[in-house]
């Protein structure tokens, strides 16, 4: 017997909802950040039961090619949360109210 | 069995979601998603995708957060994660985000409500999800995608180094 | 089923215990192979031989006072130690460490779980294993700690990347990523012969991931202390310990997997015995080399990784490839 998948599609919902809260609530960037990789990974949840129901592995696809462009967006928005927060004393979104670094 | 690994997995997951967005010190963060990580590994092994499960817990959880790891080693070094204060340039930041929520469960409620009952899958051919039912679509039907992800890589490689370079 | 699930519960017991037991007996043999080196007997005192030191060492460490410093953060303080430890007992599951035997008229394959992707999920496992020494590097607040936690995550990950790279041309060769099949593979032929360059490729990048000399940079004594563990007493010292030898083990015996020819050998001892040979070969080549090199400098130990490993590892998986392609069918 399988499991349905809607109960995947659930989880995935779920978990989008809780991420969104956190990029939305929090303002340590660091901790927005990681509520975006949740995001990412609720919809990697979903594609991955949807391949299943269907039986297409497109939907593998669509995962692997998330997770690429996660970790190169990850890299990317690392470095630069680095570069602006190394001279402050508090990592705070509120505080970058300047265009000027 | 299946069934019982499948809620233990999907509540681990959204408990450390939690934890993530609640999280006071990053570091914690940093932990809970990596647990967060590896149970969604489980479910995607119980839905058969072994070897994304495999690349889940290789490239995110071994990867990608050890990267967050240093980073936030290296920002949080010595500051004692004061209390997140009221954002005084988006007044009314909880209050939007509860709304929005209420709106994306109501989304999801009406969903479920009028969705017509998918048909439980057939239990999927055994190679579904191998690494060489895998790798062929990947370098046959998709390689058009898998070499632009390659380009994305390269270009992100080229990014951080021109950011990280020395002035 | 009752039967089955006994006998897995029965090998996961016995693999356990029985790395313990090497553990231990790894830290004696390498405290006499030392001695020797540097032309002194090593520990002999107790016991015959010296043969009682680990278990003496063993009740010392459990008898020790449990130090937690002022000020850390006590939770990732305290997983960090066990961490490391389970990752480091979990990458052992999948290793095939003898042929299959027959106990109450049933096969059984003599490793604990053998899934398909069994190699991959080493590396899964093995890549797991770093959270333990950053966060308890991180969670000591003590900056030679940090330092040595930053220090190894940055050698871990640059490490593993050759590592990955070294074992494509094995699992090329072998046509699966299942540890079971890559030894079926290798009956006639042990895959170190054609894959030399991927094997010396892995064995360096093994000593890099399980931080032993001469690529020990995150606990070099002269400038970080003791790097990761500085703050670590008792039990949690020694559960890092532990995760140390216990990897050594896994990354011999996955070399023993995939290259030597795993439990194979000639019919007049059995495979286990064969398997363990093997490993306690590269095992004495790690002590070999802990006593005869110096440690590297930081910035060459990142250069070397990622200028000359890495290139040579993917020119071998090139290689490899090629020949696959175009000799093999």
């Amino acid at each position: 017997m399988t499991l349905p998948t809607v109960d995947f599609l659930l989880v995935s919902a779920l978990l989008f909802a809780i991420g969104a809260v956190g990029v939305l609530v929090r303002k340590n960037p660091l901790i927005m950040f990681m509520a975006i990789e949740l995001m990412w990974n609720a919809v990697n949840l979903s594609l991955v039961a949807f391949a299943r129901q269907f039986g297409a592995v497109s939907g593998h696809i669509f995962v692997f090619v998330v997770v690429v462009a996660a970790a190169a967006e990850v890299a990317i928005g690392l470095i630069i949360i680095v570069l602006v927060f190394r001279h402050r004393d508090r990592p705070d979104v509120d505080t970058l109210n300047a265009m000027k670094g | 069995m299946a069934n019982l690994i499948a809620v233990l997995a999907a509540v681990l997951c959204l408990f450390m979601g939690v934890v993530v967005v609640s999280a006071k010190n990053p570091m914690h963060g940093v932990i809970a998603l990596v647990a967060n990580f590896v149970g969604l590994g489980v479910l995607f092994l119980l839905l058969h995708a072994e070897f994304l499960a495999v690349i889940e817990v290789i490239v995110y959880a071994g990867a990608v957060m050890v990267l967050f790891l240093f980073v936030v080693a290296l920002l949080m070094a010595g500051t004692r994660s004061p209390q997140e204060a009221r954002s005084k340039t988006l007044p009314g930041q909880v209050a939007l985000a509860i709304a929005v929520v209420g709106v994306f469960a109501a989304l999801v409620v009406f969903a479920l409500a009028v969705h017509t009952v998918l048909a439980a899958p057939p239990p999927p051919t055994t190679s579904f999800g191998s690494i060489s039912n895998f790798g062929t679509a990947l370098f046959t039907t998709y390689l058009l995608p898998f070499e632009l992800t390659a380009l994305v890589l390269l270009a992100a490689v080229i990014g951080v180094v021109f950011l990280a370079r020395e002035r | 089923m009752g039967l089955a699930i006994g006998i897995d519960v029965g090998k996961a017991l016995v693999v356990i215990i029985f790395l313990q037991a090497a553990f231990g007996y790894l830290t004696l043999i390498e405290r006499k192979l030392l001695g020797r080196f540097q032309l002194r007997p090593g520990p002999n005192r107790v016991g015959p031989f010296g043969l009682l030191q680990p278990l003496a060492d063993g009740v010392k460490l459990l008898f020790k006072e449990e130090i937690i410093p002022a000020g850390v953060d006590r939770f990732v303080f305290l997983v960090a130690p066990m961490l490391s430890l389970l990752g480091a007992l979990m990458a052992f599951a999948v290793i095939p460490f003898g042929a299959p035997v027959q106990i109450f008229g049933r096969t059984v394959p003599l490793q604990v779980a053998g899934p398909s992707l069994s190699l991959l999920y080493v590396f899964a496992v093995a890549s797991l294993g770093v959270y333990g020494i950053v966060l308890g590097g991180w969670s000591s607040q003590n900056k030679y700690g940090l330092l040595g936690g930053l220090r190894s995550s940055a050698q871990i990950i640059s490490y593993e990347l050759a590592m990955g790279l070294s074992v494509i041309g094995v699992l090329l060769a072998a046509g699966s990523a299942n540890l079971n099949q890559i030894v079926s593979a290798q009956t006639r032929e042990w895959f170190v012969f054609p894959q030399i360059v991927g094997f010396i490729v892995y064995f360096i990048c093994a000593i890099a991931e399980t931080n032993r000399a001469p690529f020990d940079l995150p606990e070099a004594e002269q400038e970080l202390v003791a790097g990761y563990h500085t703050e670590y007493t008792g039990m949690k010292f020694a559960m890092f310990f532990m995760a140390e030898y216990i990897n050594m083990i896994t990354v011999s015996a996955l070399a023993t997997t995939l290259f030597l020819g795993g439990w194979h050998g000639p019919a007049f001892l059995p495979s286990y015995l064969w398997f363990l040979i093997k490993v306690a070969i590269f095992l004495f080549v790690f002590v070999w080399l802990r006593a005869t090199l110096p440690r590297l400098r930081y910035d060459r130990l990142m250069a070397f990784g990622w200028k000359i490993l890495l290139p040579v590892a993917l020119l071998n998986a090139i290689g490899t490839a090629a020949w696959v392609a175009l000799v093999h069918p």
